[in-house]
């Protein structure tokens, strides 16, 4: 079904912008590969607005956005080549980078942590250190990273429970705080029937943690083959982020379109939500028309933050990083 | 034509209108009470229903949750290795049908020290009891942070599932019902693992959606966190919760509604379903789950029947209106039918017409007494119309005849003037205006010989036909008695006793006679009653003195003396009748004697003809309008002496 559904729509895209292809990217499409950091939402809208309304087309790319969530490890992929582009948190990069994989960031679309730790008010914890000994769900893998830094920094040591992608747990006593993204869970309590006024939300951000979440990294040789290419996809998506942000109700459609080939539940109003709150995440702190840059201090605070943890050894230069090392080359 | 004020119109108006409003009333209040009475009953059947589907489902959680406590509660008191325990799991599913699938899943090294994760799991497949290891199955997500495990072990405590696709392992929608089972060891409860027990989601949810409720009513189930897990809004089931829908509506009132139902509380509302439809809806929880059934009564079907009598009734209504109009008109035609013949009818009588036939009317009610009545009030006017008409008739021949007699009186009295143009003596004149067509007044003059000549006045009592007849006999007498006699005294005397004779009637005359000796102006008269004459000679205008005598008629052998005058050249008699002083006007004031001496002393003197005009004149402004009560008669005589 899905194939069927999806082959007269790529059809349809190629025949509308055959003329737009022909004009700009010669006579053939660049094929690349996406992997973002989970299966469709609207935390990924403007890949797949860009993707649905022909604009990676317009900049000489056939791209493919891959499966992700459960059981896809984007920075995996991206080592073992299955995907040119992967969407990472900045303090996974990072990581990946100390651990050897030669990435850089093209892109950076999430300019601050947008996760929360959330207890209920009846539990009595309202800051960081009223978590100590209290068991506090975390998200297995890089994504535990920021609030490890932040108990780190408070010195508070929490009885971690490995939490899944529902917030039952925590709704029914399972664990005190539970971890959560403004964009997602959050609002999924909250459409649970849980009032804001019955909780404590601590938001990482505010707490200090600026950890810039998902950005566009590819393998510096990538970059090197063909900079063009990166750049011109980093323009696409950007492209495709406004689009969206400016019909929100179109690409809520192509979303949710998504979603269901995906065979994943599609909830239009949490969509919304959540392509709200990418808007304000993306455009946060940034100077005008600066969007998708990773800023150097971010870069670096976030640097200095896990080196301090002890979760890397080292980190690059920002240009390095960012992929201008050898800006002579080009 | 009467037309909007007609009768008709007005009845119909009238019955209609208030037949209408009491009508409308009576079935508004119906209706009202109707809702009343309805709701009220829907709220217990509403109940029942609701209690009932709960029942029903809670019996099937009921028996799941048993069964697998009894699953551990085994697995805690007895030892079994791992064929007895695959055979436990299987014989559990075997025997339960609710039960969709069912799991032992061990805590990390817990079922032995070689492996880490063991979880057999038993469910059904195509009607076939399947088997699969559920630490296999789950290709990302290791059991231990599924739900189904994870939050009864955090809890210690039997616990339902959030509903959920089980991908990997069942692969349907389900609810995990999961009891965590322990090992003794020292006296410490140490966790071994959980026992599951599946439902599948749409068996149960069947339960609910195949409950038919009128036409488009439902029932609904919502699960703990308020996800839609039956409804007919198939788009919603496990994908929105109440709490979605009410943010995607912006509408409040439906979150408080979602959380008072996940709080678990009973209710019976009236709202706007979340199919748009204004429903009445009952919920109650179900305990085992902390799920919501709600049964949700569209208030249109609900009132469908309310509505379809109302509306029949108001047919109905509307029909007697109908007819009740019809037979208003029918009434009141019938009532106004010979109202309006009768009508027709009088119109032209109006004009005069009174041979016209009225139109028959048979009924005995008012219009029938009417109509008699006009019919009787015609016959009366025709006929009076007729007498009057022979009435005026003979009125006219008489008023005729009158004119005749009025000629005929005139022409007795002589009216030629200068009467004696030959006899340069004397001069006379006279006037009679008669009050009626003939009067009662006369004079006369006329020469008994050579040289006397004989004038008079008299007065008839009474007026008209009958003094004119009178006076009729005593000019006629009074002159030939005149003429044979020659002496004022005995001509009054001797007419006196002739119309004495045979007077029935009483009837009677003044009379003033009086005979002038032409030759030397010496006059002889008599009285019988009348006005006394003026004189005016060179001594002024003045009465004359004289006896009254009694009147002619009423008594015979009467005498009446002659007194004598003499009359200088110049001098000159005026003889009036009652007519001229007692002429009245509208204040009734007399003319009276003296008004009329001044009158003749300021007046012309020389002319007679001028004088008695004069007189005349000066009357009719004295009256003033004023119709004329009685004869006017005035007489004339002036002495110019011998000829030379």
């Amino acid at each position: 079904m899905t194939i069927c559904r999806a082959i007269p729509l790529l059809l349809l895209v190629l025949m509308i912008f055959t003329d737009a292809q022909s004009a700009t990217a010669g006579t053939s499409l660049k094929k690349i590969s996406l992997m973002p950091l989970w299966s469709p939402q609207a935390q990924f809208a403007g890949y797949y607005v860009a993707l649905d309304k022909g604009i990676y087309a317009l900049h000489g790319i056939d791209l493919k956005i891959l499966k992700a969530g459960a059981g896809h490890s984007p920075a995996q992929t991206l080592k073992d080549g299955g995907a040119d582009f992967v969407l990472l948190w900045l303090s996974t990069a990072l990581q990946q980078r100390s651990a050897g994989v030669k990435l850089v960031n093209v892109a950076q679309m999430v300019q601050k942590s947008s996760m929360m730790l959330i207890s209920k008010k009846s539990s009595g914890i309202k800051t960081v250190t009223d978590m100590n000994g209290k068991k506090v769900g975390l998200w297995g893998g890089d994504l535990s990273i920021p609030p490890q830094i932040l108990f780190a920094r408070h010195a508070v040591k929490v009885r971690e429970i490995q939490q899944s992608g529902t917030v039952n747990l925590f709704l029914r006593g399972g664990i005190d705080v539970t971890s959560a993204m403004w964009y997602n869970e959050y609002h999924t309590l909250l459409n649970s029937g849980v009032d804001l006024e019955e909780l404590n939300v601590l938001s990482l951000n505010e707490q200090g943690m600026i950890f810039p979440e998902d950005g566009i990294y590819t393998l510096e040789k990538t970059l090197k083959q063909d900079p063009n290419l990166a750049r011109s996809f980093v323009a696409a998506s950007l492209e495709g982020w406004r689009y969206a942000f400016t019909n929100p109700d179109e690409a809520l459609d192509i979303v949710i379109k998504y979603m269901r080939e995906a065979e994943q539940p599609a909830n239009r109003i949490h969509q919304k939500w959540m392509l709200g709150r990418m808007q304000h995440l993306m455009s946060s702190g940034n100077v005008q028309g600066a969007t998708g840059v990773l800023k150097e201090q971010d870069y670096q605070a976030v640097g200095n933050s896990l080196r301090k943890a002890g979760l890397i050894r080292e980190y690059p230069e920002y240009s390095t990083f960012i992929g201008r090392s050898n800006a002579g080359e080009k | 034509m009467p037309g909007r004020n007609s009768i008709v119109i007005k009845l119909i108006l009238v019955i209609t209108l208030s037949s209408s409003l009491i009508f409308a009333v009576t079935l508004g209040y119906n209706y009202y009470r109707s809702r009343i009475i309805l709701e009220k009953e829907l709220e217990g059947n509403a109940r029942n229903l609701a209690m009932s589907l709960v029942n029903r489902v809670e019996t099937v959680l009921t028996s799941v949750t048993k069964v697998t406590e009894g699953v551990a509660r085994s697995l805690e008191t007895g030892r079994y290795n791992e064929a007895e325990l695959l055979s436990l799991i299987k014989t559990t599913l075997e025997n339960n049908p609710d039960i969709y699938g069912s799991c032992i899943a061990f805590e990390p090294f817990a079922f032995k020290a070689s492996s880490r994760l063991y979880a057999p799991y038993y469910y059904r497949e195509k009607g076939k009891i399947a088997f699969s290891r559920l630490e296999d199955s789950y290709k990302f997500v290791p059991y231990l942070y599924w739900d189904w495990y994870q939050i009864p072990r955090e809890l210690n405590r039997l616990e339902w599932s959030e509903p959920y696709f089980d991908e990997g392992a069942g692969n349907i929608p389900m609810s995990t019902c999961s009891v965590p089972f322990y090992a003794q060891s020292g006296g410490t409860k140490l966790l071994k693992g959980i026992v599951t027990a599946d439902i599948s989601l749409e068996s149960l949810t069947e339960l609910v959606s195949s409950v038919k409720i009128l036409k488009t009513g439902y029932a609904a189930l919502l699960s703990r966190n308020g996800m839609v897990l039956a409804h007919p809004l198939k788009e919603a089931v496990m994908n929105e919760t109440f709490f979605s829908i009410a943010e995607a509506r912006n509408d409040p009132s439906l979150r408080e509604l979602g959380k008072k139902m996940v709080r678990g509380e009973t209710g019976f509302i009236l709202y706007k379903s979340l199919v748009g439809v204004r429903s009445w809806m009952y919920y109650a929880p179900i305990r085992s789950t902390g799920w919501t059934l709600a049964v949700v009564f569209p208030e249109s079907e609900l009132l469908a029947n309310v509505t379809r009598l109302s509306i029949t009734m108001m047919l109905m209504g509307l029909t007697g209106i109908l007819l009740l109009t019809l037979a208003v008109i029918s009434i009141a035609r019938s009532i106004t039918k010979p109202l309006r013949s009768l009508a027709a009818a009088t119109h032209v009588m109006a004009s005069g017409n009174f041979d016209l036939e009225l139109p028959p009317v048979k009924s005995n009610d008012e219009v029938g007494v009417l109509a008699r009545d006009f019919q009787m009030m015609k016959e009366s006017l025709k006929e009076y119309i007729k007498n009057l008409t022979e009435t005026t008739a003979a009125k006219e021949r008489i008023q005729s005849e009158l004119n005749v007699a009025t000629d005929i009186q005139a022409s007795l009295l002589p009216r030629l003037f200068p009467a004696f143009p030959d006899r340069p003596e004397f001069d006379i004149f006279a006037s009679m205006d008669p009050a009626k067509e003939v009067g009662g007044d006369f004079y006369d003059f006329f020469f008994i010989d050579q040289n006397n000549l004989c004038f008079l006045i008299a007065d008839v009592a009474g007026k008209g036909v009958p003094a004119a007849l009178y006076m009729m006999v005593a000019k006629t007498l009074l002159k030939s008695e005149g003429q044979r006699l020659g002496e004022p005294g005995q001509i009054l005397s001797c007419v006196n006793n002739i119309l004495a004779a045979d007077n029935d009637s009483c009837m009677f005359a003044t009379v003033f006679c009086a005979i002038l000796d032409t030759r030397n102006g010496e006059v002889r008269f008599a009285n019988a009653g009348h006005n006394p004459p003026l004189i005016m000679d060179s001594g002024g205008v003045r009465y004359m003195t004289l006896k009254s005598g009694f009147v002619l008629g009423p008594m015979p052998d009467t005498d009446y003396a002659t007194e004598h005058l003499s009359m200088l050249p110049g001098d000159t008699l005026f003889l009036y009748t009652d007519g001229v002083n007692e002429a009245t006007n509208f204040a009734d004031e007399l003319f009276g004697e003296p008004q009329l001496l001044a009158a003749l002393q300021n007046g012309p003197k020389e002319e007679l003809k001028e004088i008695v005009h004069n007189i005349r004149t000066e009357v009719t402004r004295h009256a003033n309008g004023a119709p004329q009560s009685d004869d006017v008669t005035m007489v004339a005589i002036k002495y110019r002496g011998k000829a030379a």
